[in-house]
């Protein structure tokens, strides 16, 4: 069907979706940003997400890599959609295009079970300099498929956690519980609504997505009893646990979140949170370092606490974007000295010397946390996130047996789609626009439908 | 400004008459340069949308790749029977009428403003073309952030501004977005094609034949009748122009929508739907029967258009 041939990028403007949808399946050849490099025949081809760290590496490659190995690496860089659509189609025709790409542990199960990935064990095993068990326990286990092999190396990982001012809550004489509950936050929350002006008490994420709205929601809901599936695959959206919680985030988002909550999603908050627009702020790890930057207005002022709880021991996520070696690859070798550098901790160190250690993509090894250099940098959130992740346990994330492992998510294809129109509807409910009750028995027939095809 | 209609006979070519093999041949060697122009026209347009409507007969998702196989006209069904698409079909038309129609109807005032002369005239009419200009992803996020957002966005921060000069203490600071989703999306869309349908109407008003202006304003008619009698009837053309124009470029919106609501709040038109199950579902089969379904729709107005335009020059040519 579609066969490796050079083609523009559909531009969405300008042509009726369905060309955009023909181009775009044709397209498997040249991309738009970055564009394709045919270079050679040894140089490896890598295609990644656009985010910082990524595009820190592709700078750092040719002087630090290419000059020690030889191995020239032509990258391939696009924003996260266009990223995934690209990898499963390189990889689902084993059109081998590609011999490196970023995955994610929500991918990684079923591309390991369509036998598109390259195990990893035994060049791991043999490079001792890598040191395989630095990596946290969490990421190898989430980069582990179901016969026992390991899939990809993680280039970074994250979970979610509570960020807080705390000069607000001294003003206020509140104090923020260690391990705090998702009850006394709503409470604190209340307290802190306007604490300054301007000011709400907590910033949650209500954009439509299945990386953006459930996310946090799904957290929530996990800690709170509830779940999207049982093990035998019933859809439970609107069970009274799964209602709780979304109830829970809604109404707290409602009385005491950021204006324009249904358009909101990590940008925003991160924005607000940086801006002195709201006094705490639920999400992923990486925020911090974003808040601890040189010359963010609130670095210093920060405090942060584990993920708020209610009936499991810990609620924060796990997620990780990780290198996958196409099986067809004819340059695995190469591949595997490309991969075990990026994911070295030389080149964190390279990384924290160059440009700083708030830059360095950290999360995946035990070693980040005991750098002087880097504690010195990150000291105020280092630990809680080594300990968010360490404690994420993917598949027991609740108070139930799961089908699938995943925390935040639904570790099946279909999540893409289904998340992100559940999310739809619960958009609608922080708007204001539908009850929850209303949000969840239209989930639970999209989710029903999903669920056919697995029992 | 005076009529500039082409003066002179506008007969049309004859057609090569046959004379025996030297006419055609001679047709033929004034056609063959023309050719491999009509090739690569034909493989760069046509051929993808074969291949669309191939793969619309197929079910497949490009995350189970062994699972593909043919299956008929079951996405059509699908299309028609899904419910996010049915909504999104309304959403597509309610978004289309109404800011086709908004936007005529401001760009129209505009139009009869500019046609007079005044001073500083062409400056202003650049000031009132910029919108169309601007890329179209940025101006849904200048809209999004600068003017929406309800923390630091221009209108909220107007009211405060207004209030304060009023004392009023907490004047409302609405959520746009929230509380008016599609009209938000539609004004947005409004201010970036007000100023293609002023250009089109503009064109229109400065070709109506001065003398007939002239005489009727002789003959005591006023300005409202002149513009019910004279003016109107004339623009008639160019209107229907400007409508089947901007619907054909609108339907396919996707930037505002995108960027506005991530098409939330039931305002995911037709290709973001599309363009959310090509790249949230893979599933390549469905939007792909999905984006034929918007090609037919679109080919539907888009042959009004045609029509109206070359009405246009027909009309052009029998005034010379």
């Amino acid at each position: 069907m579609p066969h490796p041939g050079r083609r523009r990028r559909p531009r969405v403007r300008g042509r009726a979706g369905a060309a955009t949808a023909a181009l775009a399946l044709l397209a498997t050849g040249c991309a738009g940003a970055g564009g394709t490099s045919f270079g050679g025949g040894d140089a490896l081809n890598v295609l990644m997400v656009n985010n910082p760290q990524m595009v820190e590496l592709q700078k750092l490659t040719a002087e630090h890599f290419t000059e020690e190995t030889g191995i020239k690496v032509h990258f391939t860089v696009l924003p996260e959609n266009d990223v995934r659509d690209k990898i499963s189609q390189d990889f689902s025709n084993q059109a081998g295009q590609y011999d490196v790409a970023t995955i994610s542990n929500f991918e990684l199960p079923f591309f390991a079970e369509n036998g598109w990935l390259h195990p990893l064990d035994g060049y791991a095993k043999a490079d001792t300099a890598f040191d395989q068990e630095d990596i946290l326990q969490p990421l190898r286990e989430s980069l582990t498929a179901e016969d026992g092999r390991l899939y990809a190396q993680p280039f970074y990982g994250e979970s979610s956690f509570l960020m807080y001012r705390k000069d607000v809550f001294e003003e206020q004489g509140l104090t923020m519980p260690d391990k705090p509950t998702w009850q006394q936050v709503a409470k604190l929350a209340e307290r802190t609504d306007g604490a300054e002006r301007g000011m709400k008490g907590i910033c949650l994420r209500g954009l439509p997505g299945w990386g953006e709205v459930i996310a946090p929601l799904t957290t929530v809901v996990n800690t709170m009893g509830g779940t999207w599936f049982t093990e035998d695959w019933e859809p439970r959206l609107t069970a009274p646990e799964f209602k709780k919680a979304t109830r829970f985030y809604v109404d707290l988002v409602r009385k005491h979140g950021e204006l324009g909550a249904p358009q909101s999603g990590y940008a925003e908050c991160l924005n607000n949170m940086t801006q002195g627009k709201t006094a705490m702020w639920y999400d992923a790890t990486a925020g911090a370092g974003s808040l601890e930057a040189k010359g963010s207005p609130v670095k210093g002022k920060i405090g942060y606490v584990p993920a708020p709880v209610e009936q499991t021991r810990s609620s924060g996520w796990l997620y990780t974007w990780a290198w996958g070696l196409q099986k067809a690859s004819t340059k695995a070798d190469d591949a595997w000295r490309f991969v075990s550098w990026a994911s070295g901790k030389e080149y964190e160190e390279l990384v924290g010397a160059t440009s700083g250690w708030s830059n360095v993509p950290a999360g995946k090894r035990a070693s980040t946390y005991t750098n002087p250099d880097y504690r010195a940098e990150a000291g105020a959130f280092a630990d809680v996130t080594r300990r968010a992740i360490s404690e994420a346990d993917p598949k027991n994330p609740g108070t139930q047996p799961r089908p699938t492992a995943g925390i935040q998510f639904v570790g099946i294809p279909e999540f893409t789609d289904l998340g992100t129109r559940v999310a739809q509807e619960i958009s609608a409910a922080i708007a204001g626009r539908q009850s929850v009750d209303a949000a969840l028995a239209a989930s639970q027939k999209l989710a029903e439908k999903v669920a056919e095809e697995y029992r | 400004m005076t009529v500039t209609a082409a003066r002179g006979t506008t007969s049309p070519p004859a057609p090569a008459r046959k004379q025996g093999g030297g006419g055609r041949r001679r047709a033929w060697a004034t056609r063959a340069p023309l050719l491999p122009a009509l090739v690569f026209l034909i493989a760069v347009t046509q051929l993808p949308f074969v291949a669309t409507l191939v793969i619309s007969l197929f079910d497949w998702n490009s995350l189970k790749p062994e699972k593909r196989h043919f299956t008929g006209l079951s996405n059509y069904a699908s299309v028609f029977t899904d419910e996010a698409l049915r909504e999104s079909v309304v959403t597509t038309v309610v978004l289309t009428a109404s800011v086709v129609i908004v936007s005529v109807v401001l760009g129209l005032l505009f139009a009869l403003l500019l046609d007079r002369a005044f001073f500083g005239r062409g400056f202003v009419r650049t000031l009132l073309i910029t919108p169309f200009l601007l890329v179209p992803v940025s101006a849904a996020l200048l809209w999004k952030h600068a003017l929406y957002n309800p923390e630091y966005g221009l209108f909220n921060g107007a009211l405060t501004w207004f209030g304060e000069m009023f004392g009023i203490e907490s004047i409302a600071q609405p959520e746009w977005t929230s509380q008016m989703p599609l009209i938000a999306i539609e004004a947005s869309l409004v201010w970036q094609w007000t100023p293609f349908m002023m250009l089109i109407l503009l064109a229109g008003l400065q070709s109506r034949p001065a003398e007939i202006m002239e005489a009727a304003r002789l003959d005591g008619a006023g300005p409202w009748q002149m513009f019910r009698y004279l003016t109107l009837p004339h623009l008639r053309r160019y209107l229907e122009l400007g409508v089947l124009l901007g619907s054909v470029y609108i339907v396919q919106n996707f930037d505002a929508v995108f960027t506005i609501t991530s098409g939330g709040l039931g305002t995911a038109n037709l290709p973001y739907t599309v363009y959310e199950t090509f790249y949230r579902a893979h599933e390549y089969g469905l939007a792909s029967a999905a984006g034929v379904v918007v090609v037919i729709g679109t080919i539907v107005i888009a042959t009004f258009a045609l029509r109206t335009v070359s009405s246009l020059f027909r009309e052009e040519a029998s005034r010379a």
